[in-house]
């Protein structure tokens, strides 16, 4: 062995963090073994086969020009897993991020999960109203363009549907993939008026408590929202990622409360009514609803939970050689913001504390790194995190002792990748 | 809590009630309009569990059966037994020693969002297509197929809200955690 790669490879057990290769991450920020996804360890400096670089004939030939809205790369085409559509469910389904593509914490608006009841509206803004009724001094009717100028905020928020990962309750799915199986989570900036500044101006009365939020889609899919959260921190969502709501996010405006299941940032908002109980919607009653082992049903089950996930190496990738890789993911929590988040690489017996890449604001995702040694033995990936209030993201052997498996939604459980000693990374329950 | 919150407060009371063009760091404008509850009548289809909401007319399970063959059975079956776990809306019981079938029957806690929620939402192809006194008495239909009221019982504003539900008491309010 030459000097250099001895020191490139050379791992002190000083540097171990936890079993089966886990990396003090001191490897990923000074040793150069990053690069996205799965990174290989470097040819020898000195000792590369031949190469002689030419200039590349995309150099020599002028490329087409500006073009009025932007797409992405031919060799980087990300796409969401769809569903069919179904003529007895019109427009009805979900589609999934790309997780194990993405890198950072903003979803790009095209890759952003879906989930219709009744398709997506074809809205024509200047024909939308948001009419404020109910138990205020004064029933209001807004028009698109008047909100515009309102004073606004921007925050940076997850959303994630209350049924994300939903399948690992069931077991199976050993093909499952980061985008499959919780691809119903993205992140972005959110633009809008503060719900409460509309609410003022409405004047809610003393008696009320809760509001209805119903969409203008074919659904007219409605939530019921308590007061104390409309108040303090629901946005009136008028631009995602700088661009308008895009019309399967809720255009032209989208009801947007921070931390909470997705279902209940209705899309395409309509109508808000101040009332003094819940609504009891068929989406809080028939579903998003979580029938425990004893039977009775958890509803209105509002924050999700705190969770993470590592989305590469993940499901149906493959690690192909021995050295040390950037094991990376994503983790978020309703309650707050993320403190830690460690990694373990032999099913969680012992755990290291990964690198948090990102800035670690409240209700957004957070970017999470750790340097692994892979020697070809079979190992199960883990990652669990830690939010500001001090929750740590359960196993799932837990989650189903406290909610067993009637139950499908809320599911934060810590997720298992195995990968086998010919390197395939698949789903696994340990 | 955001920091701009306060600072918003203190402006509107501030702002003299005039709407503004656009707003300054100053005044927050205010440009809804007034609109009365009467107006929204078309609009809000809002019915509640307390019996708020629910529009005039009547219906019988009986009247409900050709409507629900004709509007609803190509997609929940002529029976409710429907065609997928996502339309099934008869039967289960919740005390089973499977994971239960949760149904309109088994599950759903009030009477009022099967009107509600048929109202709104169904016929999932033409949602919005029967009138008020069809949308009566298909729910009729679907509460009488799950055995919670007789063939001939009248449902309308008054008595559709107060139908049983046996499951009425499972649910546990969790809305106290935010
Ligand atoms: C084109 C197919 C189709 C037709 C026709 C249709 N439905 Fe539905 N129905 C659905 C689908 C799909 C769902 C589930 C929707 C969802 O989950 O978002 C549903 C849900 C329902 C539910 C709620 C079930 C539950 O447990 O949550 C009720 C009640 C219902 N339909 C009643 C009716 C009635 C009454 C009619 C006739 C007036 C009707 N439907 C016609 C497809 C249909």
């Amino acid at each position: 062995m030459t000097k250099s790669s001895k020191g490139q490879n050379k791992v002190l057990d000083l540097d171990r963090v936890a079993a089966n290769g886990l990396l003090s991450r001191r490897h990923l920020l000074s040793a150069a073994l990053g690069g996205a996804g799965l990174a290989m360890a470097r040819p020898v400096i000195g000792q590369e086969p031949g190469i002689k670089l030419e200039i590349p004939a995309w150099s020599k030939t002028p490329g087409p020009g500006t073009s009025p809205y932007g797409s992405s790369s031919a060799h980087a085409r990300l796409e969401r897993q769809s569903g069919f559509g179904n003529p007895l469910y019109p427009g009805g389904g979900a589609s999934r991020s790309p997780l194990q593509h993405l890198q950072g914490t903003i979803t790009p608006n095209s890759l952003h999960f879906e989930r219709h009841h009744a398709g997506i509206p074809a809205i024509d803004p200047a024909g939308h109203k948001l009419v404020i009724h109910g138990l205020v001094r004064q029933p209001l009717m807004f028009d698109y363009e008047d909100l515009l100028k309102y004073q606004m905020v921007s925050k940076i928020y997850f959303l994630e549907c209350s049924g994300n990962s939903g399948a690992l309750l069931y077991g199976g799915n050993p093909d499952g993939t980061a985008q499959s199986l919780h691809g119903l989570v993205s992140c972005a900036e959110w633009t809008g008026i503060p719900l409460s500044v509309l609410l003022e101006e409405a004047g809610v009365l003393p008696e009320a408590r809760w509001i209805a939020a119903v969409g203008g889609d074919a659904a007219s899919m409605g939530r019921s929202i308590p007061l104390d959260k409309a108040m303090d921190d629901s946005l009136l969502a008028l631009f995602q990622n700088g661009e308008p709501v895009r019309p399967e996010q809720g255009y032209p405006i989208r009801l947007f409360n921070p931390g909470w299941e997705g279902n209940t940032s209705v899309k395409w908002l309509t109508q808000i009514k101040v009332t003094r109980n819940p609504l009891q919607f068929r989406d809080e009653t028939s579903k998003y609803t979580d029938t425990l082992p004893d039977r009775s049903s958890l509803q209105f089950t509002f924050p999700m939970d705190v969770k993470s996930l590592i989305t590469s190496p993940s499901g149906q990738m493959r690690v192909t050689q021995g050295g040390i890789y950037r094991v990376t993911g994503i983790a978020w929590s309703g309650a707050g913001s993320i403190r830690r988040v460690e990694v373990s690489a032999d099913g969680g017996q012992t755990w290291g504390d990964a690198l948090i890449e990102s800035q670690q604001l409240d209700k957004a995702l957070i970017r999470f790194s750790i340097p692994w040694r892979w020697d070809g033995a079979p190992a199960v990936l883990q990652s669990r995190a830690t939010d500001s209030a001090g929750n740590v993201q359960p196993t799932r052997d837990a989650v189903i002792a406290a909610k067993g498996t009637i139950n499908r939604y809320h599911n934060p459980c810590i997720q298992s990748w195995g990968v086998n000693t010919a390197g395939e990374v698949t789903n696994v329950y340990v | 809590m955001f920091t701009y919150k306060r600072l918003l407060k203190a402006s509107t009371l501030a702002a003299c009630g005039v709407a503004m063009l656009v707003s300054t760091a100053q005044e927050q404008v205010k440009l809804g309009q007034t609109i009365s509850e009467a107006s929204l009548a078309e609009f809000d289809l809002i019915a509640e569990p307390g019996g708020m909401g629910f529009p005039p007319g009547s219906g019988t399970a009986r009247q409900g059966r050709t409507i629900f063959e004709s509007r609803c059975a190509l997609c929940h079956g002529n029976n409710g037994e429907g065609n997928s776990a996502a339309t099934v809306l008869v039967g289960g019981n919740m005390q089973s020693t499977d994971s239960p079938l949760r149904t309109v029957g088994s599950y759903w806690p009030y009477a009022s969002t099967v009107f509600d929620f048929i109202r709104r939402a169904m016929p999932a192809n033409a949602p919005k297509s029967l009138t008020d006194e069809e949308t009566y008495q298909v729910a009729a239909y679907v509460l009488y197929l799950n055995g919670l009221v007789a063939e001939d019982e009248i449902m309308n504003a008054q008595s559709l809200p107060q139908v049983r539900m046996p499951n009425a008491e499972g649910f546990i309010d969790q809305s106290h955690i935010q």
